[in-house]
Formats: C-alpha cells, structure tokens, sequence
C-alpha cells in the first residue's frame, strides 16, 4: 500500500495515488460533511502499536488503524511542521521522508509506517544549523505564506539527493507534484538551484 | 532617492526563517486543553425549504457536546447587506448553506454525528444563471428581492458615451464572460473559539479584517465588541477569501458557548472548494469607440455579476472593476452599470484584484481590436492614450504619479515586439490601472502603529495591519529601521492580537504597504523626534547635525564621533523623570469615499502596469504555451525587491491560472471539481521560465519613500495580454475565460464565428451604435 502512496523524486505521484488503497483508506476515514458519506467504524477499532524513528528520536505509538503518518506525526508527536493540505495526495505540503523517499503523509496508514524511519522539517536542520535548502528559500525570497514550504522542502531535497546537478527545467518537474499558490515558483526553483550549488560545494571541502 | 541603506535591498521575510523550520504556528497547529472539534452539517439541496430537522440520534452519540440548529440558537446575520444567516432555519439557497453545526471529542465523532442528523427537505425551483434570474418568472431566493437583485445599485455615466460611441470612427463591442475562481489557500480555513468565563471570547482566526470581524462577531453573538479578541496565528494564504467573517466562524463561537468548551472547526480540502468564496463570474458587455487618430472617444459597459445566494463584500467589486474601465485611459465619456444577481450558486465574494482583472480581460481586449481596426499598432495605441501624471479621470481620481507609457513601452521592447514570429507565434499586451495607495471601501481606511524604542534598541511595532504572506510586516520593519538607523534585526512587528495593537481596516486593496508603512514611518518619525536632543547633546552638536545609521548617532561633520543608540536611550530612561521611546501614529490617507454616482478620489495615488506576452498556440490541440512574460510595473518605490518580484511572480502565476486553466465546475448549484485533480491550479512545470519584471520607480509623493501598493497588480492585466497574444496567434479572439484548449481549439475551429456570436448576444443600448 505505502509502495503505492510513494513516489520518485520526478513527481510522479499523481499518476499512481487514484488507484491505491491509500486513497479509500483515506477518504474513508475522513468522511465528507459536503456529501454526506457514511461515517467509518474504524475510529472504534482496536488500536495497534507501533513503533516509529522521527528524526532520530524513537517513538511508540499506539494508533488505529484508519489513522495515517500524518495524523500521528502531528496529533500523536506534535510535529505540526508537516501541514495538512488536501489529504488525498495532491497538493504535497505533507510532505515527509519514509525510509529515505519522498510520500505523502496523509496517503501512508500509520500502520504501514510500522518500524519506519520518518524525517520531517522538525529534522532537517543540524544543530541548530539550517540545511542548505532552508537557507536558500529564506535568502532566495522562495516562502510567502508558507505552508507549502515544509513539504517543498522535502520533497527538494529528496530531487537533489537523486540528482545533484539538475536543470531548472528538471528542477520544475520534480517539484511539479507540490502546490504553491503564493510565489508562482520562481524562487523556489532558484532557491533548489542555489541549495544544489552549496550542497555540492559542502560535498567537494569535505572531500579535499 | 539614493543613499538608502535598508530600503530597496532584498531582504527575507521576517518569518521566513521560522516557516522554513516548521516553526511557524499555523491555525491548524493551534489546540486548547479540553478544546472540541466542530463539524458542520450543509444542504445537499441548491434552493429547498427545510421542514425538518432530527438531531436526536446526533445526540445520543458518545463524545458529541453540543448539535446547533437554527431554532436553537439566538444569532445575527453576516454580510455586507446582512442578509446571510449564519444557520439556516426556514430555507436554503444553495449546497453549502449550514444546517446543523456539532461539537464533539473527535473530528470523527463529529462528522458521525453529522451523518445522523436527519433533515427533511422540500426541494424548490433554483436558478443558476445570472440572466435567468433576472427573468420575471425565476424562481426567488430571497423574499425581500422579488426581481433576485441584489438591493445595491452600481451606475456611473460622464459626458455622453453612447452619442460619442455612436460619432466614433472605429467602434468594437463584444460581451465577455468569465468564471468561477478559487483561492485555493494552501491551507484550508478554521476557526478555534474559546470564551473564558467571564464570557469573553477569544477567536483565533486567519481573518484579514480582524477589528472589522470584533463587530461582525458581536453583532453576530450580541455580545459587546469589548468582549471580542482576535488572534491571528501565521496565516497560510488569504488573497481575498478572508475578507468576510464566515458562518462557520461564528459557527465555532456559538459552539464554543454552548458547550461551555473551546471549540475548533478545519476544513476538509472538500469543503475548502465548496464552502469558500470565489471570483464572481461576470458578463461583461462593452462598446469601445476611437476617433481617426486613434483617440478613444466613448466606452459603454454593463455587467452582470453572479452574486450567489448571499451577499458579501463581493458584492462591491464593481467599485474596483470601474477603475480599470474609466481611468485606465483617456475617456471623455463613459457610462457604466454593474449589478449584482442572486442565484442559487454558492457565494461569490473577493478574491485579488477585486472585480478588475474581469473588467480588464474585456477592456484590455478591446483595446487591442480597437488598435487593429484604426490600423495602428497595439503599444502605440495605447500609448497614445495612456493617462498622464497630474491629471484626474472622469471619476475624480487625482493620478498624481503614472508610469504607464514607460510601462508599455519597457513590456513590449523586452518582448520583442517587433521580432519575428514563428508560426502560431503571437503577441499580446495589457495594461492595468488599480488602487495604489489604499481604496476607501470603509468609513476609514486607516492603520495604527505603534512604535516602541527600548534600552537595547529593540524596536517594536505594534499595529493591526495583518500579514498574508505578502511580506507587509518585513516592509514596515524595513522602513523604520531604514528611518531610525537601525539594523533590521532590531525590529520586530506584533500584529497577531487586537488586544494589543492599534486598529486597522484589514489586508486589501493592496493597502497595507502604502498604509501601514506610511503609520509606521509617522510613528518612528515620533521617536526620532524624541531622540535626536539626547544624541546631539551626546555628540556635542545640533540636532540638525546628527544622522542614524548602523544602530548608532553619528556627527555628520565628524564620522569619528558616534553613540549607539541604545546607549542614549539608556541615558534617557535610567535617570529621575527620565523618558520614554514611543511613538504612535493612526494615518489615514488623503482618499474619499465614493459618493452614489461612484465619483469620489478613492486611492490617495494609483499603480500602472503593462504585462507583455508571446504565446505560441498548437493549431492541433488548441494548447497555449508561454514563451516569453514580461511584466513592467510603476511600484512607485522598491522597499523589498525580494518581496516585491515574489508578489508579482505569484500574481502572474494566478493570473495565467485565470486566463487559461482554472475554473471551478459549477453545474446545478453543485461543484463538481472539489479537488486540486480537478481543478487545475498551475504547478512549477505549468508556468513559463521565461519571466521578466522590471519596475518602474515613479516615486510617488504621498508613499512611504515613494512606494506605492502592488500586491493585486500582476494578475490585473494577464489574462487580457494572454488573449491578445493568442488572437495575434490565431487570428480569434476569445471572449470567455478560461481560454482552455478546447475552447481556442474550438475558437480557431469556428474562426470568427465565436466573436460574431457573441457580439449577437448584444442587445439594448450597446446596438444603437456599431460597425
């Protein structure tokens, strides 16, 4: 199921998300007061215990099994860096790392992240130094509203560890599956160009 | 205007660092202890009687507090003529009306609850096009508007536009018709509501009027204003849609109180697209006339607007769609009539640009048809045209400061105008006249400020101008810095309670630069004033000899001799009857309110802009491509460059959305695209790589450092220079938005046939005159 809800670095993930159970998890649990849906049983299922790495830090977590990475990483942990956007997988602000690839966390059920590994925006930064993306969305004017700053942070992120030199033009696709609706993306893909450049020269001073 | 050290840098935003951490305190991210979540039951019915409602089963589930019906509950109506109940008791006029509103321990119990109240409908004839239900027989949404007009008159004639149309040598007139838009903020709307008891209450809101939301709220509870607070958390994207107090928030409060609980209410995305305002369609009919040297004689416009089943302060954008229409350019005469129609579709209400990126789509249009028939060119047309720096419009609007022409000028020279096309190549130019130095829509259009200077020389300004995300606090920190010589680390704005800070209008108009910065200049200019006798008695000169820069006083004869400024107000605080470092100001800009024939100087200055673009346009699938944008904006003054290209870089972006994607699918009342799959809002690889913008600094008088407001400009003149460019393209003109594929396929299909259709669609006074 999560294979489903994650996606390459390319953006992909609005081909695959439709089809995955992900999605009926997901609009079944929140049920629409616009049409009236049904409501589910499952928040009186029993609950499971998981066990989870956020940034490092482990937790254990006892949830059910409607609930997803997303409700737990901000109900359960109080990590409300990672923002909920649409949770049906579109809009990307939920952005988080699971065992090293980019998902959406309102697609992946808490129970499948079970023994996972998890970074948020809470982890990105080291010692209180920020990484290099952060310091180029602030520098590069590249945050307005913000909200879907967290999640493009990731998701950058995860671009430039697949692809460390990309062009502007792969720099929009692969950023293209993560809303923005303040800055028209221009200096967010400036600000991924310029984190790349520094990135790649932290790598070169650590290897000389 | 040289010699600034913080004024026309580029600086992040003040909150840009704790955004990018996660940091920042969205409303989504704020919980109270013992705090209920609420959830809101809605119509599935556009126009129906209620008969009625059973919430008992709702009731008896575990963990729900509180059901809220109408006859349950004592509450005021909302919007601009107060004609929106909050919870809907006899009838309901469209899909998202509020029937029932639930508190309960979980989001879960509550939307459970929700699905168990049972409500018995009788289901009544609904309208959904503005022009059927101006028809006689259409079926009424609200008792007292028997013809379904909103009671509220929009009608502005000067010299005689029909005659003068009617002498013209050249005359173009067409109807336009445009869509619902969304604002699709990133994050979705909530309210957290939370008396204390006493009985005061306390709403946490990302509202952008939040002193205008104390009186809607007290009005609405009948509780004394006194007993409202506002806080604003970090407010993720507004454009407009928070400029109305919501039911749902009032909802949230009422919950609040009955429950004896802090209550907290999140949309789904769902309700986000169904529940939140959006642009309101126009149909905009326009007659446009020039003489043989291409000097436009007369404009003719009436409009048509979708109000919706209820009226907010959409309601009045037809104030700000005239602008553009009588004062972009030269006019002797124009007459123009806007109303606004009740129909069972969800409410329209503001959204940026406020009525004129609908006017303009026509105007702009016209324009460039006008250009074609008196066989001038499009730049050079205009440009002839353009209005001129000291000269006031037919609606008494005193342009002091107008850039236009370099505008154009600047837009079609980095375009390549003149270049060489490929083939299905083309085009297209628009210009833009908006609000610049705030719009008197209330009785004030006022900002207070105050500012603190404290013995570290920390700088505070306190004041109620909100920020959106626009980055206005970042430009009120810079200008005072810029003012008191202090590094901008040393200031910080609090603007987020309105127990705290002064009163403002609200976030709108692209106001709050101008506004704001201007209060905030006039309040530090109070501390300055209070500073300069202990800096020139520390530096052993006059006042007039001592500068503030790099925190500190300085000589001005003699560099060599400073005193940090934190220093001299420690001398001045730390000593019997010392002194303090406070500095207010309430600044209400020299602008009027428009009187009933909408003539009145609304804006104390105004900004121009030109937007150039060349599209190249498949023949086979009718897909617009943008090679090329170019925006060239008179901004008055850069204060954030940073800022300044980001709000029109996002503007441009909601701009080619509007002109050529987005849409929101409203069919029988019901929206069928609630999703960001359905509704295409453009994503990085959408939007063109090729974007200029260049500014142009018309250092306007009455603006802080000479800037003027900006943040609606970019996407004002984009969907008209779009449809420029693909008629130059395609040889069609589009005359509906969104100009998607299968409609410009459909355009170029029919040839004229669309533009002949629709000029047919003509009637009444538009016809006497023609071509």
């Amino acid at each position: 199921m999560s294979g489903e809800a994650r996606r390459s670095a390319d953006g992909g993930r609005r081909t695959g998300r439709k089809t995955g159970a992900a999605r009926r998890a997901g609009s079944g649990r929140r049920p629409s007061t616009v049409d009236r849906r049904p409501p589910t049983p499952a928040d009186r299922a029993p609950a499971w215990q998981i066990t989870l790495s956020v940034n490092g830090d482990p937790y254990r977590v006892s949830v059910r099994p409607n609930r997803t990475l997303l409700d737990v990483l901000r109900e359960e942990l109080g990590l409300t860096g990672t923002k909920r956007g649409c949770d049906q997988g579109e809009c990307g602000a939920c952005t988080v790392h699971l065992d090293g690839r980019t998902v959406n966390a309102c697609l992946v059920l808490a129970i499948d992240a079970d023994g996972s590994e998890v970074t948020t925006i809470e982890g990105l930064a080291r010692r209180g130094e920020l990484h290099p993306l952060q310091r180029a969305f602030v520098e590069e004017g590249a945050i307005q509203c913000g909200y879907c700053t967290p999640g493009m942070i990731l998701q950058a992120a995860a671009l430039l560890r697949q692809n460390p030199s990309p062009t502007s033009a792969q720099i929009r696709t692969g950023m293209a599956g993560n809303l923005c609706r303040c800055t028209g993306y221009a200096k967010i893909v400036k600000a991924i160009g310029k984190a790349a450049e520094v990135m790649k020269g932290q790598r070169k001073g650590r290897a000389s | 205007m040289s010699g600034h050290r913080i004024v026309g840098t580029k600086v992040p935003k003040l909150d840009a660092w704790d955004k990018a951490t996660g940091a920042a305190r969205y409303g989504h991210d704020v919980s109270l202890p013992g705090m209920l979540h609420g959830k809101i039951l809605r119509s599935p019915h556009p126009h129906a009687r209620i008969k009625r409602i059973d919430v008992r089963r709702a009731e008896a589930l575990p963990g729900v507090h509180c059901v809220l019906t109408a006859d349950r509950v004592r509450v005021g109506k909302l919007g601009f003529l107060g004609d929106h109940p909050v919870l809907k008791g006899d009838k309901v006029r469209c899909v998202r009306d509020e029937v029932a509103a639930v508190a309960a321990t979980s989001e879960a119990a509550a939307e459970e609850a929700c699905a168990l109240i049972r409500v018995e409908y009788e289901p009544l004839p609904a309208v959904f096009d503005p022009l059927e239900a101006m028809q006689p027989e259409a079926p009424r949404i609200h008792e007292n508007a028997p013809d379904n007009l909103v009671p509220h008159r929009y009608e502005f004639r000067h010299g005689d536009a029909e005659r003068a149309i009617a002498g013209s040598a050249h005359v173009v007139q067409g109807t336009y018709r445009t869509q619902f838009m969304t604002h699709c903020c990133l994050e979705p709307c909530f309210a957290l509501a939370a008396f204390d008891p006493a009985g005061r209450l306390t709403m946490t809101s990302s509202t952008q009027v939040p002193y205008l939301m104390q009186s809607h709220l007290s009005r609405a509870l009948g509780i004394h204003g006194k007993d409202v607070r506002v806080l604003q958390p970090t407010i993720g994207g507004a454009f407009g849609s928070k400029l109305d107090t919501h039911p749902y928030e009032v909802l949230a409060a009422l919950l609040a109180r009955h429950s004896g609980r802090p209550v907290r209410i999140l949309y789904t995305r769902e309700e986000e697209f169904v529940c939140a305002p959006t642009r309101q369609p126009m149909i905009i009919r326009m007659a446009t006339g020039c003489d043989r040297e291409g000097r436009l004689t007369g404009r003719v416009c009436e409009a048509i607007l979708d109000n919706g089943a209820y009226t907010s302060w959409g309601a009045t954008t037809p104030h700000i769609m005239l602008v553009g229409i009588s004062s972009l350019y030269k006019l002797e005469h124009v007459s123009f009539r806007a109303t606004c129609v009740y129909t069972n579709n969800p409410w329209s209400g503001a959204f940026r640009g406020y009525g004129n990126p609908q006017g303009t789509f026509a105007n702009e249009q016209q324009m460039d048809e006008l250009a074609r028939k008196a066989g001038i060119d499009p730049v050079e047309f205009r440009i002839r045209n353009a209005n001129d720096p000291n000269s006031t419009t037919p609606q008494g609007f005193r342009v002091t400061t107008c850039a236009l022409k370099e505008c154009l000028d600047t837009a079609a020279t980095r375009v390549g105008w003149r270049e060489p096309k490929r083939p299905n190549e083309g085009v297209g130019i628009a210009g833009m006249f908006h609000v610049g130095g705030g719009g008197r829509v209330y009785k004030s259009d006022a900002c207070g400020v105050i500012a603190k200077l404290d013995d570290f020389a920390h700088l505070t300004l306190l004041t109620g101008a909100t920020e959106i995300g626009t980055g206005s606090d970042t430009a009120m920190a810079m200008l005072a810095a810029e003012e008191l010589g202090l590094p901008l680390g040393n200031v910080s704005v609090i603007n987020n309670d309105t127990d705290a800070a002064p009163w403002d209008v609200g976030i709108h108009a692209s106001r709050t630069t101008f506004i704001a910065g201007n209060a905030t200049l006039g309040a530090v200019r109070e501390i300055r004033r209070k500073l300069l006798p202990w800096a020139a008695k520390e530096l052993g000169c006059s006042e007039d000899a001592v500068e503030l820069h790099d925190g500190s006083a300085w000589r001005r004869d003699d560099p060599a001799r400073s005193a940090p400024i934190e220093k001299l107000v420690r001398t001045a605080h730390f000593r019997e009857q010392g002194e303090m470092f406070v500095g207010q100001c309430f600044y209400d800009p020299p602008n009027q309110f428009q009187d009933p024939k909408m003539r009145g100087n609304v804006s104390a200055t105004y900004s121009f802009a030109a937007h150039a673009v060349r599209v190249r346009v498949d023949p086979e699938t009718g897909k617009v491509k943008i090679l090329k944008f170019v925006a060239a904006h008179d901004i008055g003054k850069v204060i954030n460059r940073l800022g300044l290209e980001g709000q029109i870089e996002g503007a441009i972006a909601q701009g080619i959305g509007y002109a050529l994607t987005e849409q929101l699918r409203i069919d029988g009342g019901r929206v069928g695209n609630a999703s960001f799959l359905d509704y295409k809002m453009l994503n990085a690889a959408d939007l063109p790589e090729d974007v200029e913008i260049h500014f142009i600094e018309s250092a306007d008088p009455a603006g802080p450092y000479g800037a003027k407001g900006v943040s609606e400009a970019g996407l004002i003149p984009t969907a008209a220079a779009i449809g420029n460019a693909i008629r130059d393209a395609t040889g069609v003109r589009l005359h509906r938005l969104p100009m998607s594929p299968e409609s410009v396929l459909a355009a170029i299909r029919a040839g004229e046939q669309e533009a002949l259709d629709s000029e047919l669609e003509v009637t009444g006074p538009l016809t006497r005159s023609g071509t």
